[in-house]
């Protein structure tokens, strides 16, 4: 093909891209909000499929050493791996706000245009991020480089000028959000969801500088990590997961905001000083050891209620609802959070086996299951409501034609997310046994663990389970795509008693 | 007719006990982060000051304390030259930075955080994979400059790629592992036998 006829051809691709968006924009089922939070909720999309291919070159390279040495090394793609991950459920969590800010507020988004604005300084930030990531990968030992390609600490390894446009970005979706309940009406949703912002964009501060002691380095970046991970995400969740439980099952408004106000107690209380897990090895005081363990063994309770608080209420509701698939990732969520989140993240917290687990792929497998349970699960139930409004809120039931596909991805994505956590947690047992308990420590002890059958077989079967989750969001992805086109029948209303009450 | 909601279960209580609990909680997060910060400063009884590099270190188990910790001995300057405290945290300074430019975090685990493609980093100055003491230091300047080359696979195949790592950054990594390896990390790892240390 001559270069004439490949400009052609992207004139025409572009064209077409306009006039699909052009179409999109003008959708009457959409509020402005809604349209933005689809928005991000594609670029999480995108993002997720990122984080899968990722995963796998980095999974591959446990089982052969040699593939893209050099060319990209285990550091990249676990980098982008973990680095897609985080932005997506960020992106997922800002979507899903935006696409019920105006239903819970009762008024227009206030200063949209600033948040759309946001949206692509966001977007346009995260690819040049990634860019710089895969082609520039890593520079000299100075401050240039922190500034410009990539901090090197695990989770916020965004550059320092990326570290403050998502700050920009953070301020400005908050400022649409208060602003909002403030012209609308403050619901106790609205109270809890706009301070956990503010503590959301507070703590990524602590991220923010460099020091050269590493203990405190990481006494500081814990804060971000655990704490949004273990806290703010968590609380904003539970915001999330309040609207949709009034609007997917119809639960009264005073239910969910009393067990709203019942998790933030649990939460928080659990999960701030909770923070103390993550310092009993890195040079902090031991009384770390008493406080970290105890409150963090404290942590699943909150995970519990809501098991319990989502059964209750299904089981009330008789699973009456008008969007299956977004019911099954809810539940899929409640299931996954105590799971991945609770019962994973117990199993090794206490220091006194923790000094043989910290740094093993244990935190692999309860990162794997807690990652997905807790935050990816209600990110895409999130998706199919929105697809589901898109299309005229239309019904969306286990018979829709071609509803095999989200129930196959469901099961393709849960299976192969518990399939890799078993064989990580397999290889944990492994490492902590021969590495920490009979090698002691060493690297040769380290080397010893790594190429034992039993660490070996654990890294295969990871990867099996790891290509059933990618063929699982790749049909995941082609199922939003399609689904409910076509569809006549509309969706019962269930929830809109209960949000109004 | 209005449902009776005893108090316990009411929304007004459980928002109140949640901005206490969330409040009192993050109270004593800022009080302890005092105390710990103050007690982790470089120079502190638990983490060294930089000038710690000219010492000998090493890692033995203490039988009051019933775990592993950091034995400071005596002279043994780095590189041969003895460094003012200065010197000593501008080095590892540039060491930590050459950490953290050269993304280490995402193959190894510094005080047991990171990726789990490559050795934990916390003790390595004092990792009996560099045979001997006498020859460490330079054994270690030669793997960061050519990991390729001088490779240290323990059978594995993964070797480590190059870094583009210079002769003054390469110094200054083993320079800021020889600074971690003294921080009193509550006994992490356990059971680790240092080198120098063989029975």
């Amino acid at each position: 093909m001559t270069l004439q006829a490949y400009q052609e051809k992207a004139a025409v691709c572009w064209a077409d891209c306009k006039q699909r968006y052009a179409v999109f924009m003008a959708n009457p089922h959409l509020s402005g909000g809604q349209k933005l939070a689809v928005h991000y909720f594609t670029v999480a999309m995108v993002l997720f499929m990122a984080q899968l291919l990722f995963g796998l070159l980095a999974g591959l390279q446990f089982l052969f050493p040699s593939f893209l040495y050099e060319i990209l090394d285990f550091n990249v793609n676990r980098m982008v791996h973990i680095n897609a991950m985080v932005v997506w459920m960020l992106y997922g969590f800002i979507g899903s706000v935006y696409w019920f800010l105006e239903d819970e507020s009762g008024v227009e988004i206030v200063g949209l245009k600033w948040g759309r604005l946001a949206f692509w300084v966001l977007t346009g930030a995260v690819a040049i991020v990634v860019l710089v990531y895969l082609f520039i990968q890593f520079g000299a030992g100075n401050d240039t480089s922190l500034w410009l390609i990539n901090e090197g600490r695990e989770y916020i390894e965004a550059p320092r000028w990326a570290d403050i446009g998502i700050v920009a970005v953070v301020l400005t979706f908050f400022y649409n959000v208060a602003a909002t309940f403030a012209k609308g009406k403050w619901s106790g949703i609205a109270g809890v969801l706009t301070l956990d912002l503010v503590a959301l964009a507070g703590l990524y501060l602590a991220g923010m500088f460099y020091v050269t002691n590493i203990s405190v380095d990481q006494y500081w970046w814990w804060w971000v990590i655990h704490l949004w991970v273990e806290a703010t995400w968590e609380v904003l969740v539970g915001c999330i997961m309040a609207w949709s439980l009034m609007k997917l099952l119809g639960v009264r408004r005073q239910v969910v905001q009393t067990w709203l106000y019942i998790e933030v107690a649990l939460m928080f209380g659990s999960g701030i000083l909770g923070l103390g897990h993550h310092y009993f090895w890195i040079g902090t005081p031991e009384y770390w050891f008493t406080i970290g363990g105890f409150f963090s063994a404290l942590e699943p309770i909150p995970l519990v209620a809501m098991v319990v608080h989502s059964i209750y209420d299904s089981g009330v509701h008789r699973f009456k609802n008008s969007n299956h698939p977004a019911l099954a990732w809810v539940i899929a969520h409640a299931f996954g959070n105590f799971l991945g989140a609770g019962v994973w993240g117990f199993m090794h917290t206490l220091p006194q086996i923790n000094l043989y687990t910290h740094g093993t792929q244990w935190s692999a497998s309860h990162g794997h299951l807690a990652f997905f349970g807790a935050y990816a699960t209600i990110n895409i139930a999130f998706f199919y409501l929105a697809v589901q409004q898109a299309r005229g809120n239309v019904w969306m039931g286990g018979d829709l034609v071609n509803g095999w596909r989200w129930k196959t991805a469901a099961v393709l994505l849960n299976l192969g997310v518990l399939g890799m956590t078993v064989a990580l947690l397999i290889a944990g047992y492994e490492q902590s046994f021969i590495e920490r308990a009979v090698e002691g420590s060493t690297w040769a002890g380290y080397f010893a663990a790594q190429n034992h059958p039993w660490f070996m077989q654990a890294m295969v079967w990871r990867m099996v389970f790891g290509l059933m989750t990618a063929a699982g969001g790749g049909l995941l992805f082609w199922d939003l795509l399609e689904i409910g086109k076509g569809e006549q029948r509309p969706a019962a209303i269930i929830g809109d008693a209960a949000t109004a009450e | 007719m209005t449902e009776q909601v005893p108090r316990w279960a009411s929304e007004t209580f459980w928002k109140k006990t949640a901005i206490w609990v969330t409040g009192g909680s993050f109270v004593l997060l800022v009080i302890l982060t005092f105390d710990s910060l103050s007690q982790i400063t470089a120079g502190g009884s638990r983490v060294q000051a930089y000038g710690v590099i000219n010492k000998d270190v090493s890692y033995r188990f203490d039988k009051a304390k019933q775990r592993y910790q950091p034995v400071i001995g005596g002279n043994a300057p780095l590189f041969g030259k003895t460094l003012s405290e200065e010197e000593a945290e501008k080095l590892v300074d540039l060491g930590k930075k050459t950490v953290q430019a050269k993304n280490c975090m995402n193959c190894h685990t510094l005080l047991g955080n990171g990726a789990y493609y490559a050795p934990d980093l916390t003790k390595a100055w004092l990792d009996q994979g560099w045979i001997a003491k006498e020859s460490r230091e330079q054994m270690m300047v030669d793997f960061l400059l050519d990991p390729e080359k001088n490779a240290r696979t323990f059978g594995s195949n993964r070797k480590m790629p190059n870094l583009d790592i210079t002769q003054p950054e390469a110094e200054a990594i083993v320079a800021f592992l020889k600074w971690m390896s003294t921080i009193d990390t509550n006994g992490f790892p356990h059971n680790f036998k240092a080198i120098g240390e063989e029975e």
